[in-house]
């Protein structure tokens, strides 16, 4: 025992050493499984408020650019509503006059307050939390496009997994057709993501449009994603298709969260 | 002793603070990011507290942590080059006696000081590049970006110990 004490002792710097390896690789490991970075992350109180204040100035500096992508896409609604309209008006079908009553999705408005997309397992922390709606799982998107998926929540912030990280499984769709595959990230550029698992009798052109397939219930079918960059054939199957994304996802700042209100009921059914 | 360690917590706190809100911020060629907040494992002194310095450096990554979402790569890292520093200063050093009492960063001639800034900051890269991409896939990736990473952030290390480093120590 004496041996064994002193022997503990006289190497104790060693042991204090793997000691503080062992917990830091652990915390490493946990961060890399979806859903389970539960202690660590910067949607705390602490973190999250620092990144906030000091995310003022860097918007104030941004300004003009995101007034003149709101202001697009506010034309772009416009013109959605009175198409629709004009629509509604033609096909004589009596309505029940309640927003609620047909709306599927709901959306949050939030900003970017951190986004470190040269890492390849980058987060972004968001300015919205449980108390304003956000929950885990639920899609982001901004004006141009999809950009992730929430992953942990707090109070009053929330952390994003983008399109570009590694853990990232989006399900994606041609525009002109209706074959779909899979989206991840190979951690190099990042304004480009994969498409995988797409059918061999998939035509695939040089600038095809990608949108999200809406086969699970974070995304709304026809979600803006990219368009095809490049592509290679291998075994008669096709290789990972580069597509180059619409969102500079150095560039982001204001982003919509979508809430499907029939999750629940989706869900529940799908278990039964 | 406990002097030495509020103090040292302070600088843990400006190191993390400058590295978070500004170096974090600074990109070069898309993905070279400098890492500053080693500059602790560089000025803590070697005759303080081993054990300390450990805890201090480990305490240092869960905060950059924290920030990042990543985990506890950072700690990991900081906290083997903070271990493995001792060890390569004996090395740099084999001619000469080794003076725990005196020793200052500054006592080194200009290319052992290189050559130490240099390969603690490259190990320290290489481990947390490695941990952050979790695979062994892009290893020529994460060699290169290991490599341009840690000649800027060496780069700045070494420019600041030499310029905010006194000279003599009293």
């Amino acid at each position: 025992m004496q041996h064994i004490l002193s022997f503990l002792f006289k190497n104790k710097f060693f042991i204090l050493f793997l000691f503080l390896e062992i917990v830091a690789l652990s915390l490493t490991i946990q961060s890399h499984s979806y859903h389970r970075s539960k202690f660590i992350n910067s949607a705390n109180v602490i973190t999250g408020g620092i990144y906030d204040n000091f995310n003022h100035l860097d918007h104030y500096l941004n300004l003009k650019t995101f007034n003149e992508q709101l202001a697009k896409e506010n034309t772009t609604l416009k013109n959605k509503l009175s198409e629709l309209l004009s629509k509604d008006n033609q096909t004589s079908v009596s309505r029940i006059d309640s927003l609620k009553y047909n709306a599927k999705y709901k959306y949050i408005n939030a900003h970017i307050i951190k986004n470190e997309y040269f890492k390849s397992n980058n987060r972004l922390t968001i300015n919205k939390g449980v108390k304003d709606g956000v929950t885990s799982e639920l899609g982001v998107v901004s004006s141009k496009g999809i950009v992730g998926i929430v992953t942990n929540t707090s109070a009053h912030y929330a952390v994003v997994m983008p399109v570009i990280n590694e853990n990232s499984r989006i399900n994606a769709k041609f525009l002109h057709n209706n074959h779909f595959g899979t989206l991840t990230w190979n951690g190099e550029d990042y304004n480009t993501v994969q498409l995988e698992d797409l059918p061999i009798q998939t035509k695939v052109k040089v600038g095809d449009t990608i949108i999200t397939g809406g086969k699970s219930t974070i995304f709304p079918e026809g979600i803006l994603i990219g368009r095809v960059k490049d592509f290679k054939l291998k075994n008669n199957k096709y290789d990972k298709i580069n597509i180059t994304l619409f969102n500079d996802m150095s560039a982001l700042y204001h982003i919509n969260i979508i809430k499907n209100l029939d999750k629940k009921e989706i869900l529940e059914l799908e278990n039964e | 002793m406990n002097n030495s360690i509020v103090k040292y917590s302070v600088l843990i706190l400006a190191l993390a603070f400058l590295q978070v809100i500004i170096f974090n911020n600074v990109l070069f060629n898309g993905y070279i990011n400098p890492l500053i907040y080693l500059l602790f494992v560089f000025v803590y002194p070697i005759r303080e507290n081993k054990t300390n310095l450990l805890l201090l450096s480990f305490g240092l990554g869960i905060v950059i942590d924290f920030f990042s979402n990543s985990g506890g790569s950072n700690a990991a890292s900081i906290v083997l080059i903070a271990y493995l520093r001792l060890p390569l200063l004996r090395i740099i050093q084999s001619n000469k006696e080794f003076d725990y009492l005196l020793f200052n960063v500054r006592k080194l001639n200009l290319l052992q000081l290189i050559i130490y800034v240099f390969t603690l900051t490259f190990i320290h890269h290489m481990l947390l590049f490695y941990l952050e991409y979790y695979t062994l896939k892009g290893f020529g990736y994460i060699l290169l970006k290991s490599f341009y990473s840690s000649l800027l952030s060496s780069l700045i290390l070494f420019l600041t110990l030499v310029l905010f480093v006194k000279t003599k120590q009293s």
